[in-house]
């Protein structure tokens, strides 16, 4: 099904998400972080940090850079391991797990990274492919079919054959994300997925995030450093300041008491 | 004075860390050889980079190294009027020595630093992160068809070397200083001995490619990612890589017993 | 993954070409064969190899017909010789064994006459007459020891002609 792409349709999907949703939760929680600590070397990034991320919604880190914005999200895919805490995804620990393990969990998984992160020397074709050929038995017919349909649904077409260093920042980025759908994840995680792209970009890629959480209940964390996009589609924020962490939804931050945070969120408009 | 024996025990476990860490390194790509999928195209691909791209820089090096033997070699042979040795002389050099050597060096230094830039400009950019994001194994898709066909390479190479060398010589030796061509084939065929010299120098490459295929392939594994770091990889990859070929030569000569 | 025909074609002549350079190093010039010498094992025992090696080659008339496999040195202090010949071959029961030297200083050899008995050897069997190696320095202490002494002198005792060793 084709996903909405007008103008009109996106500022309408957008506003019309956020007020639909209710706040979770405790029990509902999808991904938790529970008094992890993560230092690199000397440089300690995360100190004590416990929050949680809803299942079937949209979160948004929010930090100044080094905060540990992407630190989370590479945590919960299992990339690195704290010093201490627990990451609990989908009711498995991930800190505990082998390689092996973290390969099951992470069928769950799907991660946008900041540069696509695409096999630069395959094709579009042969990128999305890949994960089919490798771990299905599906027939090249089955696999060809699964690719453009993914591939339509984040409006790309006519790529098949063109090499990850041929394509616009925007379309690369689309590309990435359906090779994060392929596998039909439950948690997507997006890695500063507006940053390098142009306004009429990012609301593209917004719309089609927020359409894919509406249509799928996928459970999106998303990294970002672009405040206005924030605002229209998280359902909850995690603002990581300085030394601490603020959490909630996003206007309830914006218009509350806590200076620092509201100082924050306004600096984007 | 206590605090630079720390940084020597500092240092020397680090050392021993890298060390146990490579080898589990090429653990993992043996396991992944040998278990399946199997993967034909991106071992083909490989074996293009790696080998057919080095031709030229190994028919060249071959002859012009062959060449020298033959100039060097006549000359100091004619002081005790053993020209006729020619043949054995260069024969037995490039076949025992240089040959397996010098591709081993020319190859750390053209495919092998390709290969850790490769892998290294995959770490920086997380495309191996994204590989395991899809639960794929990045050691068994873009290591090990690189490992594998580094070991494959180095005989071959190796062998043309050689080939290409004793052409160089002979261009020198019958050509240049007018010998005779029957006498220069003859003198390499009856002092080069299938089980002593050719033998060992088939070793000796399939053990320089297993070499510098683990050193070039976990350089760029393991390199910082970033521009930097891939760099500093790289040109470790081709000192550790010509330091192992050459220690690697002294120990395999000394076992052999040649 | 792009594929190339034409890369694979020419992937494939490269890997043809270094096989082809390996057989010929192997082959023409290191002389490798696949011929099997197994079949008659035969040994000797010698007083002297001089500097024989394991896979040096057994010769008739100039033609090779074998190798020696091991050398061993028996309770007497005499060295036994195995060799490995080629299966087919018919060699009498009194065919004589010699360490021969290819050239003044080279590379040593073991050379078989064939005698005139009716009975073969078969593996397992023992050469019963051998002559040792030849050793350059006692052939010349010999001569300086035969000048020095005078006309009359009789060789010394320390090699000598075909020797029958042991027993069958």
């Amino acid at each position: 099904m084709p996903l909405v792409r007008n103008e009109a349709e996106i500022a309408t999907a957008a506003r019309g998400g956020s007020e639909a949703r209710t706040w979770p939760g405790a029990e509902n929680l999808h991904v938790s972080l529970q008094n992890v600590r993560m230092a690199y070397g000397e440089r300690s990034v995360l100190k004590a940090l416990s929050c949680g991320f809803s299942r079937g919604r949209i979160s948004v880190i929010l930090g100044g850079s080094g905060s540990g914005k992407s630190t989370i999200l590479r945590l919960i895919g299992g990339l690195i391991h704290p010093q201490a805490g627990a990451v609990v995804v989908d009711g498995q620990d991930v800190t505990r797990l082998s390689e092996r393990g973290l390969f099951g969990v992470r069928r769950k998984l799907g991660m946008l990274f900041q540069g696509g992160a695409l096999l630069d020397s395959y094709t579009v074709f042969d990128n999305l492919a890949l994960p089919l050929r490798e771990q299905t038995r599906m027939s090249p017919g089955e696999i060809a079919d699964q690719v453009h349909g993914i591939l339509k649904e984040v409006g790309v077409t006519d790529a098949d054959d063109l090499l990850p260093g041929q394509l616009s920042g925007g379309m690369l980025r689309r590309v990435a994300l359906a090779r994060a759908l392929i596998r039909k994840p439950v948690i997507l995680l997006c890695d500063e997925p507006f940053s390098g792209l142009d306004p009429v970009s990012i609301k593209r890629i917004e719309a089609l995030l927020v359409g894919i959480n509406q249509q799928y209940g996928i459970t999106m964390i998303v990294v970002s450093h672009h405040i206005p996009s924030t605002m229209r589609m998280a359902d909850r924020v995690l603002l990581l300041l300085a030394n601490r962490a603020v959490e909630g939804p996003p206007e309830r931050l914006r218009e509350g008491a806590d200076r620092e945070v509201a100082e924050f969120l306004n600096e984007g408009q | 004075m206590a605090n630079a024996i720390a940084q020597l025990g500092n240092r020397s476990l680090h050392v021993v860390r890298g060390l146990g860490n490579m080898a589990a390194f090429a653990a993992s790509i043996g396991l992944a050889v040998v278990t399946p999928p199997v993967r034909p195209e991106a071992f083909v691909r490989e074996l293009y980079k790696l080998g057919v791209l080095s031709l030229v820089i190994i028919v060249v090096c071959g002859l012009s190294v062959g060449m020298v033997l033959g100039l060097q070699g006549y000359h100091t042979l004619e002081r005790f009027g053993a020209e006729q040795s020619l043949g054995a002389l260069v024969g037995l050099s490039l076949i025992r020595e240089l040959g397996p050597v010098v591709t081993a060096l020319l190859v750390t230094g053209r495919a092998g630093s390709a290969t850790t830039a490769e892998i290294g400009s995959m770490v920086a950019t997380e495309q191996l992160d994204g590989l395991r994001m899809l639960s794929i194994d990045p050691v068994r898709l873009v290591v090990s068809p690189k490992a594998l066909a580094m070991i494959v390479v180095m005989p071959l190479l190796t062998a043309i070397f050689i080939v290409c060398g004793l052409y160089g010589g002979y261009l020198v030796g019958v050509g240049l200083m007018g010998g005779d061509p029957g006498l220069y084939m003859a003198s390499i065929r009856t002092s080069v001995d299938f089980y002593n010299d050719v033998e060992a120098c088939l070793l000796k490459a399939g053990v320089f490619g297993v070499l510098v295929g683990l050193i070039a392939t976990y350089r760029g594994y393991t390199s910082a990612p970033n521009a930097e770091g891939v760099s500093a990889a790289t040109t470790s990859t081709v000192v550790m890589g010509s330091v192992v070929v050459l220690l690697a030569d002294y120990v395999l000569t000394a076992l052999w017993g040649v | 993954m792009n594929r190339s025909p034409v890369r694979d074609l020419v992937v494939g002549l490269f890997v043809l070409a270094g096989i082809v350079a390996l057989a010929y190093l192997s082959i023409s010039i290191g002389g490798f064969t696949w011929h099997n010498h197994g079949g008659l094992k035969v040994y000797a025992d010698f007083s002297e190899t001089g500097d024989l090696t394991v896979r040096a080659p057994v010769v008739i008339g100039g033609v090779r017909v074998g190798e020696v496999s091991a050398i061993t040195l028996e309770k007497d202090f005499r060295a036994r010789v195995d060799m490995i010949l080629d299966s087919a071959l018919q060699l009498s029961t009194d065919t004589s064994a010699s360490i021969v030297t290819a050239g003044m200083l080279g590379d040593r050899y073991i050379e078989l006459q064939p005698g005139g008995e009716e009975r073969n050897l078969k593996s397992g069997d023992k050469i019963l007459y051998t002559e040792p190696a030849m050793i350059l320095e006692r052939l010349l202490g010999q001569v300086i020891y035969g000048i020095t002494k005078g006309s009359d002198t009789q060789p010394s005792p320390s090699s000598g002609p075909k020797t029958k060793s042991g027993g069958p």
